[in-house]
């Protein structure tokens, strides 16, 4: 593999070598494990391998549960209180896996600020970050199919709103919802496509993240410092990595049950504190709820859709210019999939030269200010869209484009960097703890 | 008797019609009980649960239904846990329709509950669950985590939140309640106090009684609450348990590469 020197695997006994001039398998598995991994990684370094925990949790307990769901309107609600109260243990592979939904987002969230701070996009990750902003468009997809499948009314109603987006696409839109839907409106038909496509996604992220592992395996992973690991000879890479088995294994199994206790205490405690009650009402399209709100993860996006009204005056001048082809729904709906298309187009925003925003003292509190952001903008996605909470949305919407549109690259060119560490050997030392038993600067500890 | 003819006769717009509670804002009232299932340890109150089953059999089944709970569950373990023959003798009680014989005929354990017998009367399978949405304060949902506060909260500050004001609009009465979002509900008082008599002596004023019936909804909502506060237990003690284990493994392993911290002695 390409990347930083390393052993190899060599087969040794004869079986070994047999397997090896057939199917280097071991040989695979060995190099993927042994990885040499930057020795200074943090905390927030664990969160790839909560998430790969989820995918496996979602497509187990969903595989289980699919056995006992039926994908029919006048069925569906009941086959999940079927599982709910007859299957095995049904109940809390429901839980687990509707809990899981959340704990799969929280985790892709921290995962993805992580990144975002770390500068773990730029040059050479652009490949490995593009890819992961795909998968998190896949988990939206999966998670928005699968959240219809209770049949419940946000079921029916978060399906009927968010399919309309697609009818506010000007002169096809029309078009494409029903072809989306199957039908006029959301049916049967819809169920039983949004059931298929939930089960079909799961796999191609699983695919997905096969590549975004082989992408990051390549360029080495990304570290606090944001400096490359230094890669002339295997004993120089040495002094600035470390194999992944057993050390990043252990700590990352460690973060994941520590966050596995925390899971299973909502999942047994409070297992409908995320949820929307409304879901427990079965669907019902004459009857429509009095606000219309996704799942939490979600908040933030459907806070940017609803932002934009007729009165907003970017609405206005973009509906001038296009001759009303663009209106105000149509123009949140851009804003909706653009707030997650600048995530895409991050690599090339952010023109600093330098990786870690723990060298850049003016970004880190525009970044914090994004972090707060993206809290406020969930907190307004539950809110009724009116009043003081529209100007609001609005305010946090602008920030969030102005973050990445002309924040990133003006901090590129103004800001000056503080000195970075010439090795990750160097700051590893920096920060290690003394034997006195003062500890270096808190936050760089790989593992305390 | 009275009360049945009123309760069929004017339940003109039930409370699925009206919305979950967290729509009107402020103005709803709603009591924080006390239940015994709340917290991580809380469980279902098996005497309570068969109170309540008691007051949904003699009221609440003259209009709503059940129909995702069978007759069998009132047996289970966790919930009102009746012995099999009074399981087999209650269910009797119930005409269910059955398809075989084109007729209706006395429901056996292996039969659900019928489903309301009028179209604006919501089923009360899940309504317990269905109420639960209390956003409060600012919409960050604090009062639930905190208080526990939710669905049977709901319901219990309903039934005994009518004030006996009256109003008709359209040809239908409706009823001052302090709990539902809007002030007026359809639904006319169903519980006055003194409604059931309880074999055990327990209360029947009318908030005792209402927190019976609520507990016993709450029940029909989330059968598995007691296995699933078990499960989730154990499941924290073994986590807690292994993340220790695998904390002093991790910094054992640690240890020389972070040479020069103390962690190296005497472990």
């Amino acid at each position: 593999m390409a990347g930083i020197p390393h052993d190899h695997y060599e087969p040794t006994t004869g079986a070994e070598k047999w397997l090896h001039r057939r199917l280097p398998i071991v040989a695979l598995l060995y190099d993927t494990l042994m990885i040499p991994t930057p020795k200074n990684l943090n905390w927030m370094w664990i969160w790839g391998i909560v998430l790969t925990f989820c995918l496996a949790l979602q497509i187990i307990t969903g595989v289980v549960l699919a056995m006992h769901y039926t994908p029919e309107v006048s069925m569906a609600f009941a086959s999940i209180e079927h599982i709910m109260r007859d299957v095995n243990g049904g109940h809390m592979l429901r839980y687990l896996h509707m809990n899981g939904g959340s704990l799969f987002f929280f985790a892709v969230y921290a995962h993805i600020f992580r990144g975002l701070y770390y500068g773990s996009y730029k040059e050479p990750r652009e490949v490995t970050w593009i890819i992961g902003v795909l998968i998190f468009v896949l988990m939206m997809g999966t998670a928005f199919m699968g959240y219809v499948l209770p049949w419940g009314q946000m079921s029916f109603w978060g399906a009927t709103v968010i399919t309309g987006l697609f009818g506010a696409i000007p002169f096809i839109g029309d078009a494409i919802q029903t072809w989306l839907l199957g039908g006029p409106a959301v049916d049967n038909a819809t169920l039983n496509r949004f059931f298929s496509l939930h089960y079909l996604l799961p796999f191609m992220i699983a695919a997905l993240v096969v590549v975004h592992i082989w992408a990051f395996h390549t360029t080495g992973n990304s570290n606090p410092t944001g400096v490359e690991v230094r890669r002339s000879s295997k004993e120089v890479a040495e002094k600035d990595t470390l194999p992944f088995w057993p050390f990043y294994v252990i700590k990352d199994v460690f973060a994941l049950v520590v966050i596995l206790a925390v899971f299973f205490a909502v999942v047994g405690f409070m297992p409908n504190y995320l949820g929307h009650p409304d879901n427990y009402i079965e669907a019902n399209p004459l009857v429509t709820p009095a606000h219309i709100v996704p799942e939490w993860y979600f908040l933030p996006f459907y806070a940017i859709l609803r932002a934009f009204t007729g009165e907003v005056w970017v609405v206005q001048i973009a509906s001038f210019l296009t001759a009303g082809i663009i209106d105000a729904k149509f123009f949140g709906v851009l804003a909706m999939f653009g707030s997650i298309g600048v995530l895409a187009l991050v690599p090339w925003l952010d023109i600093s030269k330098v990786r870690s925003g723990r060298y850049r003292p003016m970004f880190k509190w525009w970044f914090a200010l994004l972090v707060l952001d993206f809290v406020f903008l969930m907190w307004l996605g539950a809110q009724p869209a009116e009043g003081i909470y529209a100007t609001m949305s609005l305010i946090g919407t602008g920030y969030w484009f102005g973050y990445f549109l002309i924040i990133l690259p003006l901090l590129g060119v103004y800001e000056k960097p503080l000195p970075q560490p010439e090795t990750i050997e160097a700051d590893f030392e920096a920060h290690k703890p003394k034997a006195n038993g003062t500890a270096g600067a808190a936050d760089a500890a790989p593992a305390e | 008797m009275i009360r049945k003819i009123t309760l069929s006769s004017l339940t003109a717009l039930g409370l699925a019609v009206a919305g979950p509670v967290w729509a009107a804002g402020g103005e709803a009232h709603v009591e924080d009980f006390s239940f015994s299932f709340e917290g991580p340890f809380g469980t279902y109150d098996q005497m309570q649960l068969q109170r309540g089953l008691q007051v949904y059999t003699e009221v609440c089944s003259a209009c709503h239904g059940l129909q995702y709970v069978p007759f069998r569950s009132l047996g289970y373990d966790g919930g009102p846990h009746l012995p099999e023959d009074q399981v087999r003798a209650y269910a009797e009680f119930f005409e269910v329709f059955d398809a075989d014989l084109d007729d209706f005929r006395a429901a056996i354990p292996t039969d659900y509950y019928p489903t309301s017998s009028l179209e604006n009367a919501p089923d009360l399978s899940m309504m317990a669950k269905a109420r639960a949405g209390f956003h409060g304060p600012i919409g960050l949902g604090i009062n639930q985590f905190f208080k526990g506060m939710g669905g049977p909260e709901y319901i219990a500050s309903l039934l005994a939140g009518y004030t006996g004001e009256e109003k008709e609009e359209f040809g239908t009465v409706f009823y001052e309640n302090t709990a539902f979002p809007g002030g007026w509900i359809a639904m006319a008082p169903p519980l006055f106090g003194d409604d059931v008599e309880y074999e055990d002596g327990s209360s029947t004023e009318i908030e005792d009684v209402s927190q019976d019936v609520a507990a016993f909804l709450m029940w029909t909502a989330e059968p598995q609450l007691n296995a699933r506060k078990e499960v989730g237990f154990i499941a924290v003690v073994f986590l807690i348990v292994l993340s220790v284990l695998l904390y002093l493994t991790n910094k054992r392993l640690w240890a020389p590469i972070k040479k020069g911290s103390k962690a190296t002695a005497g472990e």
